[in-house]
């Protein structure tokens, strides 16, 4: 149902630069070409009756609710559909309107429940309001005669309800299911008096093609579709509007409450990354903040074979601080360090990075990023000079071509994905470069025009071959490159792209697609118009991550696609704070805003505002640090938010690294994988218990406010301030916006960035400065950050991850729609009825070859371990290559990826894994010794809650 | 630190720079990334490796090592 804590305007918004001015009863107004009447009036304060109007899907006409008169014209007509003219002087009410109206609602209300006391939209039914508007007084048709009043609900879905009986056919629902999400799992089933929504084929809602993104919910004037949770708790008192805490997209919501309780959370019509729309995650999976999971009182134990014990925070945090202080006595100032995470806040990343920094002395800060974008960081710096993407997301609308790399949009980041079929079905080409077949190569009025369904690990042989063409075919664009780049950079790229080893031809066999299909890809974008790039996880975890990102920014600047609206770099991050918990120095080789600790004048920067000295070395990476804590000089470790057990790689190795340490901490909301090996717990708070901002993939800087009260009483910021005013820092916040002030004095990119004017404009994309005070949508409009924009060489090295006899399939990995990163927090809410499990994509040649069927049982070994999983035979996958998502720590996924990684960062190998697959039937000596290990931890929880 | 691994990531850095045609230049990249990348202990053991012969290293990565080693020793 519509939330009426947000105004309707009844129709979009016209962006169109010319205005008219009309008058509406009266009154004259002036609003933008294109606008409606109903929009026009709505603004000026005159709500004309509605019912199949809103203002998130285009008018549609057909409740007659909203009919006006206007002097000169025939008959009534809607004032949805009807644009504004100059001149025009509309009336929205008069006798014969009012009579017109009120015939109208008769006829509904004829066929409607009159259960309104009841009803869960009692207070907030557009119907209910418009039978008051009209001042409806009887129905002259009676209740009698043939209605839909005794429909039977369906409650399939875990979150919403379909209730026919309340459906007045006004078909916002399937406009929403169409316009904004993009889906068209929706439709219109009979005709006539027969109408009603129907979930695809007659089906219900859980099994049709529908993925729960909630458009048609918050279309729905009446009780039709319903979330459980309105009907269990009742129609919210107010709202408080915060940033998603899921994926890199970073939806604005607003979370709207009884007290203290969330009842729902609804996306922002003005939020500016995602328009008023949602997916299933962000709209309806928070649940897990309260879920009785939730560890929220410290815990500290000697051993991680002891009992947990459950202490204040101060005897926690003294504990730690003990702990720390006596190994830096004992194996040096450098054996200890920080893990930040991307799910938290910039200002809690910030003070984390802090503390090692100016408390523990050391750069051993490293953050979740190493394990999905650090080739972006490193190879955008190198060639825009800028770590982060060139656009925002609602650039794509200007957008001709579209090149989708090693990414899934439609399950990573579904509300962009969203904006972008939009712009696909408006006309917009698109190349899809991916090993599966992604929802993005066909779907509903969506068929890539390039498919190049390439050989795992092999994106740069293929960023390269579509270079090739691009440079021998002559479709450089010669006088961009003339005056943005980098010239002598260029001619050394073009040399070497025009090798014949580099032609589609060479490298057919290495890539597996097509030549001719690369020739048609490559001409398509360079003479296509404005042509962007989006990519994900699959471009970045890669031994050559980074060269495939330069491969990526050398075809953008190549083809003059960086610098203006509907072009650009674009990389899908992964998680809500993976751009924010970069720019905020997380890298053990930057300070915030990606300084090298090597570069003196910021080192003093920093180390005249902390009062300390900054080392002038870089930092242990994560890896690194599990290699010093095997060798034994490193042995203290503070982990927030990041659970390293389940979503690095070669989970063994990890362990075996966490076991050697005499002190890990972790901080979390519940008590993950990682926190099984540690030896202080310190509860954290989710995003609904916390002030702070989040910076999304376009660099959108939002704020998160706090709903509830943190369920441990402190929010993480002050937890880390503790530990560091307990070991001896003077660390004294009174707010996190004091945090983001100092951010703001010592980071030239953030020099505007404050939460006042968070507060004024919504949002900020960052550089936020005195050249940019209200922020950047578009970067590297006249130059490059770092000047003149720099090509460089991208040669293809084969992964040494080979498949042989042993190991002859290759896996990769990836997510999927309902579930998030390590699942801690999906897998607590009934996202599972979606996704219950990690299940291994099988090429039905391959399942045939081994004997597998769908829903088997299979062994998956690799050269680094072995895991089971269910098999899943399915044509997405290519012959010889399988998939599987990391949702759950029993799978053990990562206990067959390797430890191969990036050459410029280390970031893991994830895509590529040599495999078998072979039909077991029983678990893996893994997975039972991890059944063992996890109950008992789970045990020595429950025992300190009892005894506590 | 594992001297195979650190070996073997060096190489991996070698593969990328190898492919200018100014050997100075490929070089001087492996050792401006080593060092702007690697922890002190890591390019210590790199350093010390390549004084016991370097078994494993890559030819430019050899080169790059050797140029860290003078930096090294002119700062101590």
């Amino acid at each position: 149902m519509q939330s009426k804590l947000e105004h309707d305007f009844g129709t979009p918004e016209s962006h169109a630069k010319e205005s008219v001015t009309l008058t509406i009863d009266g009154m004259t107004v002036t609003v933008p070409a294109g606008t409606s009447i109903m929009r026009a009036a709505s603004g000026a304060g005159v709500q004309v009756p509605k019912l199949c109007a809103t203002d998130s899907v285009d008018p549609f006409g057909s409740c007659r609710l909203c009919l006006v008169e206007i002097d000169g014209r025939r008959g009534y007509p809607a004032s949805c559909t009807t644009p504004c003219e100059n001149g025009l002087n509309v009336r929205t009410q008069s006798p014969k309107l009012a009579d017109l109206r009120k015939g109208v609602m008769e006829l509904y209300i004829s066929d409607h429940p009159l259960d309104c006391l009841t009803c869960a939209t009692n207070g907030n039914c557009e119907l209910q309001d418009m039978a008051g508007t009209v001042g409806l007084r009887e129905v002259r048709y009676g209740y009698e005669g043939h209605n839909h009043t005794k429909s039977q609900k369906d409650e399939s879905n875990p979150y919403f309800t379909y209730d026919p009986s309340k459906c007045i056919v006004c078909s916002r629902c399937v406009r929403a299911c169409e316009e904004v999400q993009g889906t068209f799992a929706l439709t219109i089933e009979g005709r006539g008096f027969d109408s009603r929504v129907s979930a695809g084929m007659g089906e219900s809602f859980m099994d049709s093609e529908c993925v729960s993104c909630g458009a048609c919910v918050q279309a729905c004037p009446t009780a039709t579709l319903s979330e459980k949770s309105i009907i269990q708790m009742g129609q919210p008192d107010h709202s408080v509007t915060t940033t998603c805490a899921y994926c890199g997209v970073g939806c604005s919501f607003r979370a709207e409450m009884q007290g203290n309780r969330v009842v729902r959370m609804v996306p922002w019509k003005d939020g500016k990354a995602n328009h008023g729309h949602s997916c299933v995650k962000g709209r309806f999976a928070w649940g897990y903040a309260t879920h009785p999971d939730r560890v929220t009182h410290p815990m500290v134990r000697d051993k991680i074979t002891d009992p947990w014990k459950e202490v204040s925070f101060d005897e926690a945090i003294q504990f730690a601080a003990d702990k720390f202080k006596s190994i830096q006595t004992k194996y040096g100032r450098d054996s200890i360090g920080g893990i930040t995470s991307s799910r938290c806040t910039n200002e809690e990343v910030y003070v984390m990075q802090k503390l090692v920094r100016a408390v523990f002395q050391n750069n051993n800060v490293d953050t979740c990023a190493r394990v999905c974008h650090s080739p972006t960081g490193f190879g955008l710096k190198a060639t825009l000079g800028e770590s982060a993407g060139t656009q925002d997301f609602d650039s794509v609308m200007d957008s001709d071509v579209i090149i989708v790399i090693g990414a899934n949009p439609t399950d990573g980041h579904p509300v962009f994905a969203s904006q972008m079929k939009k712009r696909l079905r408006q006309g917009a080409k698109l190349i899809v470069i991916d090993p599966r077949s992604t929802d993005l190569v066909r779907s509903v009025h969506i068929e890539a025009q390039h498919h190049l369904k390439l050989r795992p690990g092999t994106n740069v042989a293929i960023l390269n071959a579509l270079g090739h063409v691009i440079a021998t075919e002559g479709l450089v664009k010669e006088d961009y490159i003339a005056s943005r780049c980098d010239v002598e950079s260029f001619e050394k790229w073009r040399n070497f792209v025009s090798r014949e080893n580099n032609s589609p031809e060479a490298l057919e066999p290495v890539t597996g697609v097509p030549a001719d299909e690369v020739r048609k890809a490559a001409r398509l974008f360079a003479a296509g118009g404005n042509g962007a790039i989006y990519y994900g996880l699959g471009v970045t975890e890669h031994a050559q991550g980074s060269t495939a990102v330069i491969g990526i920014a050398n075809l953008a600047l190549a083809t003059g696609n960086i610098g203006r609206r509907g072009v650009g770099v674009n990389p899908l991050r992964g998680q809500n704070n993976v751009q924010g918990s970069c720019d905020m120095g997380s890298f053990p080789h930057e300070l915030p805003g990606y300084r090298h600790v090597s570069e003196k004048a910021t080192r003093d920067l920093f180390g005249t505002a902390w009062n300390v000295t900054i080392q002038p070395e870089p930092g242990l990476r994560i890896p690194n640090m599990f290699e010093a804590s095997m060798d034994g000089s490193f042995r203290g470790l503070y982990v927030m938010g990041e659970d390293i057990v389940q979503s690095d790689p070669n989970t063994q190795h990890v362990i075996a690294a966490l076991e050697q340490l005499e002190c890990l901490v972790v901080q979390d909301i519940f008590l993950n994988e990682t926190a099984m090996y540690a030896h202080v717990f310190l509860p954290g708070s989710s995003f609904l218990e916390k002030d702070g901002t989040f910076t999304n993939a376009e660099r959108r800087i939002s704020r998160v406010r706090k709903v509830m009260p943190p369920l441990s009483g402190l929010g993480d910021w002050e937890v880390i301030q503790k530990v560091a005013q307990t070991m001896g820092y003077p660390m004294n916040y009174n707010h996190p916006s004091e945090i983001m002030d100092e951010v703001a004095r010592l980071t030239p990119t953030f020099h505007g960035v404050s939460y006042e004017k968070l507060e004024a404009l919504g949002s900020i994309q960052w550089p936020c400065n005195d050249a940019h005070p209200e922020g950047t949508p578009t970067m590297h409009i006249h130059e490059f950050t770092r000047g003149k924009g720099k090509f460089i060489p991208t040669e293809y090295v084969a992964t040494n991850e080979k498949v042989t006899k042993r190991f002859p399939l290759i896996m990769t990995t990836g997510r999927i729609l309902s579930q998030y990163n390590v699942g801690a927090q999906t897998r607590r809410t009934a996202n599972v009825a979606w996704h219950s499990e990690d299940r291994v994509e099988i090429h039905p040649v391959d399942a045939e070859d081994r004997g597998i069927v769908d829903g088997d049982w299979v062994g998956i070994t690799s050269r680094a371990g072995e895991t089971v999983l269910r098999a899943l035979v399915s044509e997405r996958m290519q012959p010889g290559v399988v998939y599987t998502t990391f949702h759950f720590p029993e799978s053990g996924a990562n206990v067959i990826t390797t430890d191969n990684s990036d050459w410029a960062t280390n970031c893991p190998e994830y895509k590529v894994t040599a495999v078998e697959l072979t039909k077991v039937t029983q678990p893996s000596e893994w997975q039972s010794n991890y059944k063992r290990f996890a109950e008992q931890q789970i045990n020595f929880l429950h025992q300190a809650e009892a005894k506590a | 630190m594992h001297i195979e691994n650190l070996v073997y990531m060096i190489n991996q850095i070698e593969s990328f720079y190898r492919s200018d045609p100014e050997q100075a230049v490929a070089v001087e990249g492996i050792r401006n990334h080593v060092r702007r990348f690697w922890e002190p202990r890591m390019r210590k053991a790199i350093i010390a490796h390549l004084e016991t012969g370097g078994a494993g290293l890559g030819e430019l990565s050899a080169m790059a090592v050797k140029l860290l080693a003078e930096e090294a020793a002119a700062v101590a």
